[in-house]
């Protein structure tokens, strides 16, 4: 039983006259309840597929099927239906609230346009609301400058509950919160998911976020999903080279050193290299992936891996 | 050792706000000082004091800077711009605004040597060939021509850092210098400011407000909360023991420290609101937040004392009591 389920998705913007493969080729399932998280650097297409997946952007190939419909062949006025089911909660919350609307308007907004109710039952709806993401009564009558980032976060995530929805597309919920504040949000969105039996698409460049928030894990480069698994066995036993080095990265406090920092920057998108597309950077790298580009196999229990070479890394760590 | 930097009793304020107070630390030749503090700390107001680059409202209400045998806040300007880049420099979060758009690499690292050292055009331009070289650019004369634009953002930021190296300076100060890059980009610029730090024996202030980064690569840590020290440490006593409570709430609130907790069993410690309360209290600025706070907390500031070999904390607390209570390992579960 899926929820969402999307099928070799492909986002292509034209820069200049060059296409530019942003999503190339990605499917992914969500089933209800689960929480999938997708981690990958600037650049690699996480919020373009965010954003594709609601048709925000639209897709120039696959299926996006949320609950047996296929949202791809939907005309705009038939997408907006779904669109109560779906929803987002964006990075930076200040750049998302309208500073000229009090936060009642803010949340109230959705419901209007979703005619929901009755004047009361919106107004009860949005006060139900703000004491399910801890903010207080008096915060319909304030302005978005009033309040710190994790308050505003806070609303974000209110206007993002306000319609009922059944799956919530967090695109960096935390990236720009302090560490003791980021905490709070985190908790917040394990708690209401909880309590509302919410799906969540949870998008980060934090691999030690997405593994606590998450069920299941996609790891994505340049377009490309390059590995999934379980959150324990990405964090545990990561097959691809691109993922190691990502958890390597991670500065951690109790590791006074770690490996050797991955060489090279993340080329450009729009120069695609025939092959494997993180082989320049690839310590495993040999001429077979400079010819020919790894598909997803499955590798162990529900891991799946795109690298030629994932047998070598899966040894000894 | 002496210090070569240090920095005693700063206090900077505006016509509304006083975001740093009191603070003072001292930084030793080839060492990497790191202060930690989430946004609103006065981190970075600190780093714009000490290269004398404050904007032009704030004001230096107490403190002295001493580098060498002078104090830089009572240089006269003159003086002062021959020691920026010289004595010290420094390199920031967004290396894209920091670097001239319509200037080509290498006349910008030109710019440095000419004015600060007399070389020669030509001079200067096989100079910038070879610093590009030292921050390991791929290809550094055919950097040398390029525009900023070109770069990627782990590039512009080892240009910065050529800029900053160019004189050779004898404290480098590095505000949050990886925030704006992607986490495989930041291992390497860290490692090629401390590879810096040894080759030039220079000394690194690290701004950040990444408590991961400064274990690795740190030999002493100052955590600050609202404009204070809250304790200082060197960081693998620091995230074994942290004694302070905002210091215990910070490790305990990490992800990245409880990789066995899921959302699914458990719930991340938090610390509860947020660092605006801090503003407009009287006693210690954490107190609003703190979890074992004295009723003397909200009226009077706790000073920095010893804690231990090497060691500071500013708290009302008996620490020996507190760390009992409060270990960062606990998480709350459900």
């Amino acid at each position: 039983m899926t929820l969402l389920s999307v099928t070799n998705l492909k986002t292509t913007y034209r820069v200049g006259t060059a296409p530019l493969y942003a999503v190339d080729g990605v499917s992914l399932d969500i089933a209800p309840g689960e929480t999938v998280g997708l981690v990958g650097e600037s650049g690699c297409g996480k919020s373009t597929l965010g954003k594709t997946i609601l048709r925000l952007v639209e897709p120039s190939a696959g299926r996006i099927a949320f609950d047996g419909v296929d949202l791809t062949a939907l005309p705009e006025r038939r997408l907006r239906a779904y669109r109560r089911r779906l929803q987002m909660v964006f990075q930076d919350p200040f750049a998302s609230l309208n500073p000229r609307h009090t936060i009642g308007d803010i949340l109230l907004a959705p419901l209007d346009v979703h005619r929901v109710g009755s004047r009361a039952d919106r107004r009860q709806r949005v006060s139900a609301i703000l004491s399910q993401v801890g903010l207080p009564e008096d915060t319909v009558a304030r302005y978005p400058h009033e309040f710190s980032g994790g308050q505003r976060q806070r609303i974000g995530i209110a206007r993002a509950l306000v319609l009922g929805p059944d799956l919530i597309i967090c695109d960096e919920p935390v990236s720009a919160l302090d560490l003791s504040v980021q905490a709070q949000i985190l908790n917040l969105l394990a708690n209401i998911k909880r309590d509302l039996k919410l799906s969540l698409l949870f998008i980060s460049h934090d691999l030690s976020v997405v593994r606590y928030l998450s069920d299941r894990v996609l790891v994505m480069y340049l377009g490309r999903i390059v590995e999934t698994g379980s959150h324990q066995q990405i964090w545990k036993n990561p097959l691809h080279p691109y993922t190691r080095a990502l958890i390597d990265a991670i500065p951690d406090p109790a590791r006074r050193r770690y490996a050797a920092p991955l060489p090279g920057d993340l080329p450009d998108p729009r120069n695609a290299t025939k092959g494997c597309r993180f082989q320049p950077r690839c310590p495993l790298a040999t001429e077979l992936c400079t010819q020919q580009s790894p598909e997803l196999r499955s590798a162990r229990s529900g891991q799946r891996v795109a690298c030629h070479h994932a047998e070598i890394t899966a040894g000894p760590t | 050792m002496a210090p070569l930097l240090d920095v005693r009793d700063l206090t900077i304020g505006f016509p509304s706000a006083t975001p740093v107070r009191n603070l003072s630390f001292s930084l030793a030749p080839a060492e990497t000082l790191a202060i930690v503090g989430e946004s609103g700390s006065g981190k970075s107001l600190t780093a714009l004091a000490l290269m004398r680059l404050l904007p032009s409202t704030a004001r230096i209400a107490s403190g002295r800077v001493r580098l060498d045998d002078d104090d830089l806040l009572a240089l006269p300007e003159v003086e002062m711009r021959r020691r920026r880049g010289r004595d010290i420099a420094m390199i920031f979060q967004e290396p894209m605004t920091s670097l001239n758009p319509v200037l080509t690499i290498g006349r910008q690292i030109a710019e440095v040597l000419q004015v600060h050292r007399g070389l020669s055009k030509a001079q200067a331009r096989r100079e910038a060939a070879e610093l590009l070289d030292l921050v390991r650019i791929p290809n550094p004369e055919r950097c040398l021509d390029d525009h900023p634009h070109r770069l990627s953002g782990g590039m512009r930021q080892r240009v910065m850092i050529a800029i900053a190296a160019a004189c050779r300076p004898k404290i480098l100060i590095a505000d949050e210098p990886t925030t704006a890059l992607d986490v495989t980009i930041q291992a390497q610029v860290l490692e090629l400011l401390d590879r810096l730090r040894r080759e030039l024996s220079l000394s690194l202030l690290l701004i950040t407000h990444d408590l991961g980064l400064v274990g690795q690569w740190a030999d002493r840590v100052v955590v600050t909360y609202a404009g204070r020290k809250v304790e200082e440490a060197p960081p693998d006593v620091l995230f074994e023991h942290p004694l302070h409570p905002y210091t215990q709430g910070l490790l305990a609130a990490s992800p990245r420290l409880h990789e066995n907790l899921h959302y699914r069993s458990a719930r991340l410690s938090e610390i509860p609101g947020n660092i605006a309360s801090a503003a407009t209290q009287a006693g210690c600025p954490f107190a609003p937040r703190c979890p074992v706070r004295l009723t003397q907390c909200r009226t009077n500031v706790p000073y920095e004392r010893d804690a231990a070999i090497g060691r500071r904390v500013a708290c009302h607390v008996d620490i020996s009591e507190s760390s009992r209570g409060l270990h960062h390992d606990a998480a709350v579960s459900y």
